[in-house]
């Protein structure tokens, strides 16, 4: 219990995964919460690699880290970008409104 | 040992607490807040772990530059106090507890992987980082990224360029019934087409006009 090993943190990674899933399908409210869930996700993925990467010695895992880093900015500009280009287009992000698609 | 117990129950304490509020909050301004929140305590973890580079890069990458992003763009587009309520509707509640359900489904199949696993015997030649090395972990990162990773390193690199002309291409609007300069005609524009050297008689004058 004292002694933080690496199931400790692999743990940790796995509950903030699971409540940026969590996120994705109880939020009713608008499109940039789930972009921070997704966030949330690539966040715990990045926890996993560095724990690996410290407790088995390897440096790997802290380069993919930087390259998931990458990964996740060019993500969330994106997005943001498509976000504030359709709330020009229809003045809402709410999920309940955008529903072009009959999804 | 136990200091560091310490500090890791209450870093992954304030993150997963965190990470539920950005979930929950009824203000979007309040869930952006959390995630950074959420961002500075991981950072802290990172860099109690021995990944100090790599705390670093989150701090000033995602709390300086993507939740400042979400901070502008919940800010600009006027959606922070929307709807007061958390589920805007009955109708949408009934998706509540499936994904409840499926969360704690992948939660727990996690959480058996991780319980079951176990290193491979021969993992100790697999290291590339002997674990008493004099550098540091930025000088080691360095080490490999800039030698054995570096058409990934400069792959990424077009990935952030795409990103920006990407953003830049889709946001950006052209507006009627602005003067803007006309670089290429200005530039373009030689002393023929401007200038005339005329030969004027005295007291007659010149047409301009012609």
């Amino acid at each position: 219990m004292l002694d933080i090993g690496l199931g400790h943190y692999l743990t940790l990674g796995a509950i903030i995964f699971s409540i940026g899933v969590a996120g994705i399908f109880l939020n009713r409210k608008n499109i940039i919460v789930i972009l921070m869930s997704i966030e949330l996700i690539l966040l715990s993925v990045n926890i996993n690699l560095v724990s690996f990467s410290i407790f088995l010695n390897d440096i790997t895992g802290q380069i993919f880290t930087l390259f998931i880093l990458t990964v996740a900015a060019a993500e969330a500009a994106i997005g943001l970008a498509i976000i504030v280009v359709y709330y020009r287009n229809t003045s809402t992000v709410d999920i309940e409104e955008i529903q072009s698609l009959k999804g | 040992m136990i200091a560091h117990s310490i500090f890791f129950y209450i870093f992954s304490f304030v993150a997963i607490f965190s990470a539920i509020m950005v979930t929950v909050s009824k203000n979007t301004v309040h869930s952006v807040f959390f995630l950074i929140l959420d961002f500075i305590t991981i950072s802290c973890l990172f860099i109690m772990i021995g990944a100090e580079f790599l705390g670093m890069i989150m701090l000033i990458v995602y709390v300086g530059a993507v939740a400042v992003l979400f901070l502008f763009v919940v800010m600009m587009l006027n959606v922070a106090q929307q709807k007061k309520q958390w589920f805007s509707s009955i109708g949408s509640s009934k998706h509540i507890p499936l994904g409840v359900l499926i969360s704690v489904i992948i939660f727990f199949e996690l959480i058996v992987v991780i319980g079951g696993w176990k290193f491979k015997p021969d993992v100790a030649s697999l290291m590339s980082l002997s674990p008493n090395a004099e550098i540091s972990n930025t000088h080691s990162i360095g080490n490999i990224l800039y030698t054995d990773y570096i058409h990934l390193f400069q792959l990424s690199g077009m990935i952030l360029l795409v990103a920006m002309i990407g953003a830049i291409v889709l946001t950006f609007r052209k507006r009627s019934g602005l003067k803007r300069q006309s670089y290429f005609s200005q530039i373009s524009r030689e002393r023929e087409d401007s200038v005339e050297l005329m030969d004027v008689n005295s007291k007659q004058g010149v047409d301009i006009d012609a």
